[in-house]
């Protein structure tokens, strides 16, 4: 290289060197280019959570306080009627977002604790460790999920911290599989065996190395996990080994008050009452969702084509 | 199919300007560019990674990568501007008058058809040739291109032949419906030197066969020099300069040609030494029930560079595994100081481990993508020093300015730095360490020739500095010469011949490092005529 040309440096090369931004302005960007749907999602994922932390608050009656008259009438007392031992409909509706959704979330948390730990380790170690792990998983996701919460509930007893365990340990074979599926992927990278060949333990290599670069897929899934939980937690207590009275929670609710519905010919508020916690339920679904949904495509790396 | 060569133009792109978005905004790309392809003319487009030379490639198909949009100028095609054409129209031009050849042949084919289905895929589907006509003609390609049983080669899925071979049907593929013009992009870097040449020899021959004009994009100047009639050379989307080629290859006129002409020259002396701080001793490994290793001897001298050559699969890079404890020798073992070390990586103490460290051919993926700068570096340092807060962080810039860089690097992310900085950051990293040996694998071979020689540099000045101990795994015959004290050539995992780089590289060679190195491309375009007539294709 002759004198004239010879101005490259290390430090001047071009890089594509971004705009440092703080993670506040970043999500300022990218919420303010989220679709509609996403948008909608994350306002009625606030508002449940605002409902479910403030509950005592917002509440206009307590969560097990019983009125005088049962199946009363949408009015401006009870906004939604009361139920079949005279319990307020609306009260109960918002105690319900805090167990139902408090429960969900504590379930999916566990379940991905157990899984997330269990298909790290399985995907460093991919020797008996691994093997044994996996065909445990297949064995258990061989029996269908909602009846073996039946009758391990039954034998165990529907309290809420074993509805708790039994349901995560339950789904956390599905977080394992997945776990265990986008860490093959991060395993064989060069700077795992950068981290093994330092002679770091499976621990560091696991929390540093490997958990860092499988969070896209993980939070994504632990939305639909999120959506799944709750409804597997709600289909129990429709069936009665769910969350026990006399605490509110949406499932029940639907259950106690589903002979409502018969009556829709003579009064289609008071049909709707079973409705409400149902709507609540699909609502916090569907919005979870489009969350989720953005979220993958934004990760997926698929750009829109213009 | 008829030669179509004659003296006018087909292809005229003007003052092409094409932006991509990225990081909330739009950045120019291409910034006004000019060319110009007559009817069977291959034109060479090189500089380094991020010139926009792949851009206006698919530009001149009237393409643009999702992200990307063409802000101005004209992309004239027989006639037709293709900037003003919708997608469905220019559909009509794509796989039938202009076919388009990948770097990486592997990721470009379906695995679940037939290759001669796929050669003649857009032929049939265009309407240009009722099947059996495709399918001769696409075995009459597979003949003029020196595959294997062109009869039935076509019959084969894509795994079933190798990637030379592949990157030739790709080639047929590109040929099959007898095109106006193809675009090369980077087609051989993939391929080993030895595959290249006849890869080369394959391409050249088809194009000047048909009379096809062909843009063919490259960083490697050897190879450009092998093909095209003319060249031209880009820089940041802009051009450079364009010449005849032995005009260009005589006498560049931009300082920036002719840096990248002068890359190639580094040389080092080379120098002896008797103390030898690594022993690898009667090596046999296996990969399930796979011989990789036959019987492998190689001596590391203290301070000094032992280059390891071969193709892929010769077994170079599993000698790295077996001296790092990734694989277990089942015969044989590794001395490090006169002293053995323990075969497995689980054996060795964190004292062994330090004093041997390792650095990566893809700086992208050796470095964890979520972890900044200072994480990378100061981990080893605190690691196996001990070293925390204002020590560390002292000790992290220390090593930043060994490599050339400074502290401003610290908080930046893996994604925020170019191919060369990448690299000196895992340069850093294995120093961070203090080891003793440093195994490079390839590390310069992703790298542009202007990087290349910067990085070459900086291992070099490391290695009087601090007295380290070099094994250089390449391919790259240049690299061996610009680096290496002595040089071991490997070929099916055994050690074809072992000595200091003046005996390696003068004859007389045993036959299989002739091969190899009568392969490696020279800056001289009647080099693969030559070779070929010598060896008597």
């Amino acid at each position: 290289m002759n004198k004239d040309t010879n101005t490259y440096s290390a430090a001047g090369e071009v890089g594509s060197v971004l705009e440092s931004r703080s993670t506040f302005t970043r999500l300022k960007i990218e919420l303010n280019k989220a679709p509609l749907t996403a948008k909608f999602g994350i306002f009625i994922i606030i508002v449940f959570v605002g409902l479910a932390i403030f509950a005592p608050l917002i509440a206009p009656y307590g969560e097990a306080e019983v009125f005088p008259e049962p199946y009363a009438p949408w009015s401006a007392n009870h906004i939604f009627g009361t139920d079949q031992i005279g319990r307020d409909i609306f009260s109960r509706l918002i105690f319900g977002a805090r167990n139902t959704v408090g429960v969900a979330f504590a379930t999916t948390i566990l379940a991905f604790l157990i899984g997330g730990a269990l298909g790290l380790a399985a995907a460093i170690n991919r020797s008996y460790l691994d093997l044994f792990l996996s065909r445990t998983v297949d064995v258990l996701m061989a029996i269908p999920q909602l009846i073996f919460a039946l009758v391990l509930l039954s034998i165990f007893g529907s309290t809420i911290i074993n509805l708790i365990i039994i349901i995560a340990v339950l789904d956390s074979t599905r977080v394992f599989r997945l776990t265990r599926a986008v860490s093959l992927n991060v395993v064989v990278m060069d700077y795992v065996e950068v981290a093994k060949l330092r002679g770091e333990n499976i621990s560091w290599v696991m929390r540093k190395e490997i958990l860092p670069n499988i969070l896209p897929p993980l939070i994504a899934e632990f939305g639909l996990r999120f959506c799944f939980v709750f409804l597997s937690i709600a289909a129990l207590s429709f069936l009665g080994v769910g969350i026990q009275p006399p605490t509110a929670d949406w499932g029940s609710m639907v259950r106690e008050n589903a002979s409502l519905i018969q009556f829709a010919q003579y009064d289609l508020k008071a049909a709707m009452t079973p409705l409400l916690p149902a709507a609540a339920i699909a609502l916090l679904t569907v919005a979870v969702n489009f969350v989720v949904d953005w979220f993958l495509h934004k990760t997926s790396g698929i750009k829109d084509e213009k | 199919m008829k030669n179509k060569k004659d003296n006018t133009t087909l292809l005229q792109i003007k003052d092409l300007k094409i932006e991509g978005f990225s990081d909330e905004r739009w950045h120019k790309i291409i910034k006004g560019v000019n060319l110009e392809l007559k009817r069977g003319e291959v034109l060479g487009l090189i500089g380094e990674s991020g010139a926009g030379k792949s851009t206006l490639g698919l530009a001149a198909m009237g393409y643009t990568q999702p992200g990307c949009r063409i802000t101005g100028g004209q992309i004239n095609f027989d006639g037709v501007d293709l900037t003003k054409r919708t997608d469905s129209e220019k559909r009509k031009y794509w796989g039938n008058r202009m076919t388009y050849v990948a770097q990486s042949a592997a990721a470009s084919f379906n695995p679940a058809h037939r290759l001669i289905n796929q050669t003649t895929e857009s032929t049939i589907r265009a309407g240009l040739k009722k099947q059996n006509e495709a399918f001769d003609e696409a075995r009459a390609l597979y003949d003029a291109l020196n595959l294997p049983n062109p009869e039935t080669i076509g019959e084969r899925y894509p795994h079933q032949v190798s990637g030379g071979q592949l990157q030739r049907i790709m080639t047929a593929m590109a040929m099959s419906p007898n095109p106006d013009l193809i675009v090369f992009d980077e087609p051989t870097t993939a391929l080993d030197v030895t595959t290249q040449v006849e890869v080369l020899a394959a391409m050249r021959d088809i194009v000047k066969t048909y009379g096809t004009a062909a843009i063919y994009i490259t960083h490697d100047l050897s190879v450009v020099a092998q093909m095209a009639d003319r060249i031209k050379v880009l820089r940041y989307g802009e051009e450079v300069e364009e010449a005849m080629t032995r005009k260009m290859l005589k006498s560049p006129k931009e300082d920036y040609t002719k840096s990248l002409w002068s890359v190639r020259s580094i040389q080092k002396p080379e120098k002896k030494s008797k103390d030898i701080i690594l022993e690898v001793k009667n090596v046999d490994a296996f990969y399930g029930s796979f011989h990789v290793l036959k019987n492998i001897n190689i001596k590391l001298p203290l301070g000094r560079t032992v280059a390891l050559v071969g193709e892929s699969g010769s077994g170079k890079s599993t000698v790295a595994r077996v001296i790092t404890g990734l694989l277990e020798p089942k015969i044989g073992s590794v001395k490090f100081k006169n002293r053995e070390l323990p075969p497995s990586l689980k054996g060795r103490t964190k004292d062994q481990l330090q004093k041997i460290q390792m650095i990566y051919q893809m700086a992208d993926v050796a470095m964890n993508p979520k972890q900044t700068v200072y994480d990378i570096i100061s981990r080893p340092a605190s690691f196996f020093a001990g070293l925390t807060g204002a020590n560390l962080r002292k000790r992290v810039i220390e090593l930043l300015e060994q490599i050339d860089l400074d502290e401003s690097f610290i908080d930046r992310y893996p994604s925020e730095l170019s191919g060369g900085q990448k690299q000196r950051i895992c340069i850093a990293r294995a120093l961070a360490a203090n080891p003793e040996v440093v195994i490079c694998d390839e590390v310069t071979s992703a790298l542009d020739q202007i990087v290349q020689e910067g990085i070459l540099k900086l291992l070099g000045r490391l290695q009087k500095d601090l007295n380290l101990s070099y094994i250089f795994i390449t391919h790259d015959i240049a690299t061996v010469k610009a680096i290496s004290d002595e040089v071991v050539v490997m070929n099916e995992g055994e050690v074809v011949e072992q000595g200091l780089k003046s005996e390696i590289f003068s004859p007389p060679h045993p036959e299989y490092t002739e091969l190899l190195l009568s392969s490696v491309p020279e800056m001289d375009p009647d080099w693969l005529t030559d070779l070929l007539k010598a060896r008597n294709y």
